[in-house]
């Protein structure tokens, strides 16, 4: 308001030049309507969509749960209580969070020097490796966990090779464990890791390494001192992004994990579909989004304060 | 013996020859500049002395030792990349320890060092700022002091001016001289802006189509440019067809009703004759006779255009009250023979 005031008085001032006695011209004044009409559908899309969903689940959570009276429409947090005192739901939480942790290191491990050989490559390899790269995008995640369900299996490719070979007397246990769930979710996550990177590299100056050999700097000395301090950002927004879906996937763990090796997002799942316990589902999934919410937002922060310096 | 030798440098991508035989001597302490439009094979052969890139045919020595054998980062060279190059992550003063402590040194005595390299380029108030808060110009300055900070054998610039606007570009050939002067380092300079190597050059290399067309000092370049390509790129000049012949007194060269003795031996045909426009005046007689088209006053000087038998001519007159002829009246012009270059007609009319 102060803005269009002072224009206004500006442009009258100008026109108030000795030589021209004209009345200065009068723009109309206009509510700034636009922006909001038309990011309006956008907005509402949002709200029906996330906002009262997200609200609804949260009342839910807050409702309770009998097993002969069904969901009994009363306000308290005994469903949190309960999870807080159950030593069950503390395990089930801390291996989300394990997997998640996991599969976020092994994303970076591999999807970040993954990154920076496809930069290197040349022209028709590095369009083909990229494709490779971004494949299991483009197949669905049910499918392709079913894959990785035949591959693993007690008779599956991967332990009838290690056999044939000698290198195993009896299979290793893939399904249903953390390994498995563990190996299935990297594959599926590489990708954003690598786009991630991928990004970040590409605002590397390449005459930078030149300029680091020049100074006598060996190969290795080059890749610690200077690209990977300038990808490290890269990296940890790649994290961000693979941490969050890992510790949500539903799919993945619920094909290969299965029922004996629950994360939260199946035990939700089961609560809303099997027990029948909407209420506790409901919780488990609001804890579930306040875990990620809070990890997330910190080590954004942390990433912002560190990195703020340099790259703005 | 010369410091630096190349010797036949070669570099082909793919049916492209970039770096075309290559050959020339810098002596210790040479200020010398590769000068060439974009696609001359400046750059390429600054890569290869650089060892960014491997030469496909050739040698460059450095005091005796051939460069081309060693490793890149074993080669002790100071470049500055025309993007500069600093590492974003690091203060200025950090971009400049690097290569000292990729050399080992004490950090007492690495301090001190960095602390005079900043001194030297007028930035020691800005060791601890990071490249993204700097200038170009200061940016610029952190890369000078990076790479001279390791006491280099040879210094190469890539087109160091290039991303700094007038005032700056002006700023740093004073300040490149400058510090040439004070620490003594041989350097190369690679730049397709004429006017930046006349000024910092002791030595100017003219390239093209990855062939030297002349090395010669900046003054007997513009001078005596030694072809076509050479005259038209330094500076403006007039490219006038003649023939050359045996006169009475020796060789001479024929332009239109003008008659120009050769200085130096030639075998008669088709010909070349340069000169300058600043060079160019109006006589009486044995000169050129032609029409002037335009006369531009340009504040100090007068630009004109004469149109003769052999051509439109370019002449610029200063502005100091002699009389001058108006437009459409007939003249004539003429030039001391020392001002002009006679070349034979030429393949590569630029």
């Amino acid at each position: 308001m102060s803005m269009a005031a002072s224009t206004d008085s500006q442009v009258q001032a100008t026109a108030a030049n000795p030589s021209t006695h004209a009345p200065p011209p009068r723009r109309p004044r206009r509510w700034p309507w636009t922006p909001y009409l038309l990011s309006a559908p956008g907005l509402a899309l949002f709200a029906v969509l996330l906002l009262v969903p997200l609200v609804m689940t949260f009342l839910l959570s807050l409702n309770s749960f009998s097993f002969y009276g069904g969901i009994e429409n009363v306000w308290q947090i005994g469903n949190y209580a309960d999870i807080i005192a159950d030593s069950y739901f503390h395990e089930v939480f801390l291996r989300t969070f394990r997997i998640a942790a996991v599969v976020t290191l092994l994303c970076a491990l591999f999807g970040a020097p993954e990154a920076y050989i496809l930069r290197r490559m040349k022209s028709p390899w590095r369009g083909l490796c990229l494709l490779i790269v971004l494949g299991p995008l483009l197949i669905s995640v049910v499918s392709r966990t079913l894959g990785w369900a035949l591959l693993f299996g007690s008779t599956g490719l991967v332990n009838q090779g290690l056999m044939a070979m000698g290198l195993i007397a009896t299979p290793i246990e893939f399904m249903y464990t953390e390994t498995g769930v563990i190996i299935a979710l990297t594959h599926v996550l590489v990708p954003f890791m690598v786009l991630s990177v991928w990004a970040s590299l590409q605002r590397l100056d390449p005459q930078v390494e030149n300029a680091a050999l020049s100074l006598g700097a060996g190969p290795l000395t080059v890749m610690r001192r200077v690209v990977l301090p300038q990808i490290v950002p890269g990296i940890l927004s790649g994290s961000i992004i693979v941490f969050a879906l890992a510790a949500s996937a539903f799919a993945t763990p619920a094909i290969i994990g299965g029922r004996r090796l629950k994360v939260a997002a199946t035990l939700a799942y089961d609560e809303f579909l099997n027990t029948l316990n909407w209420p506790l589902g409901a919780t488990v999934a609001v804890l579930l989004l306040i875990a990620n919410v809070v990890i997330i937002v910190g080590c954004n922060r942390l990433v912002e304060r560190r990195y703020k310096q340099v790259f703005e | 013996m010369a410091y630096l030798v190349l010797d036949q440098l070669t570099k082909r991508f793919g049916n492209w020859t970039a770096v075309d035989n290559v050959s020339l001597t810098v002596e210790k302490g040479e200020l010398i500049s590769l000068l060439g439009p974009s696609g001359c094979g400046k750059t390429t052969t600054l890569q290869m002395i650089a060892g960014f890139l491997d030469a496909d045919g050739g040698r460059v020595m450095l005091d005796g030792q051939d460069l081309l054998a060693k490793k890149p980062n074993e080669r002790g060279l100071g470049i500055v990349f025309q993007s500069y190059a600093l590492f974003p992550h690091m203060t200025a003063a950090e971009n400049v320890a690097f290569g000292l402590e990729m050399r080992r040194i004490a950090r007492a005595d690495r301090d001190r060092m960095v602390a005079d390299a900043l001194k030297l380029v007028g930035l020691e108030q800005y060791g601890d700022r990071h490249p993204r808060r700097m200038s170009g110009g200061q940016q610029q300055r952190v890369a000078l002091a990076r790479a001279l900070v390791i006491k280099p054998s040879l210094l190469l610039l890539d087109e160091p001016l290039s991303n700094l606007d007038a005032k700056m570009r002006e700023e740093m050939q004073i300040e490149l001289r400058r510090i040439q002067r004070t620490v003594g380092t041989t350097m190369i300079l690679v730049t397709h802006d004429q006017s930046e190597a006349m000024a910092l050059s002791d030595r100017v290399v003219v390239m093209n189509k990855g062939r030297i067309q002349q090395v010669a000092t900046p003054q007997e370049a513009y001078d005596h440019p030694a072809n076509a390509f050479v005259a038209n790129f330094l500076g403006r000049t007039n490219l006038l067809p003649g023939m050359v012949g045996g006169g009475a007194g020796g060789t001479v060269i024929t332009v239109a009703d003008s008659v120009w003795p050769v200085a130096q031996p030639m075998a008669a045909g088709p010909g070349a004759l340069a000169v300058r426009p600043e060079k160019i005046g109006f006589v009486d007689a044995g000169g050129l006779s032609g029409t002037v088209l335009a006369r531009v006053f340009q504040g100090t000087q007068w630009l004109f255009e004469i149109e003769t038998a052999a051509g439109r001519l370019m002449v610029i007159r200063q502005h100091d009250g002699s009389p001058l002829p108006a437009e459409r009246e007939r003249v004539m012009v003429g030039w001391r023979t020392d001002d002009m270059a006679v070349m034979p007609a030429d393949r590569e009319a630029a």
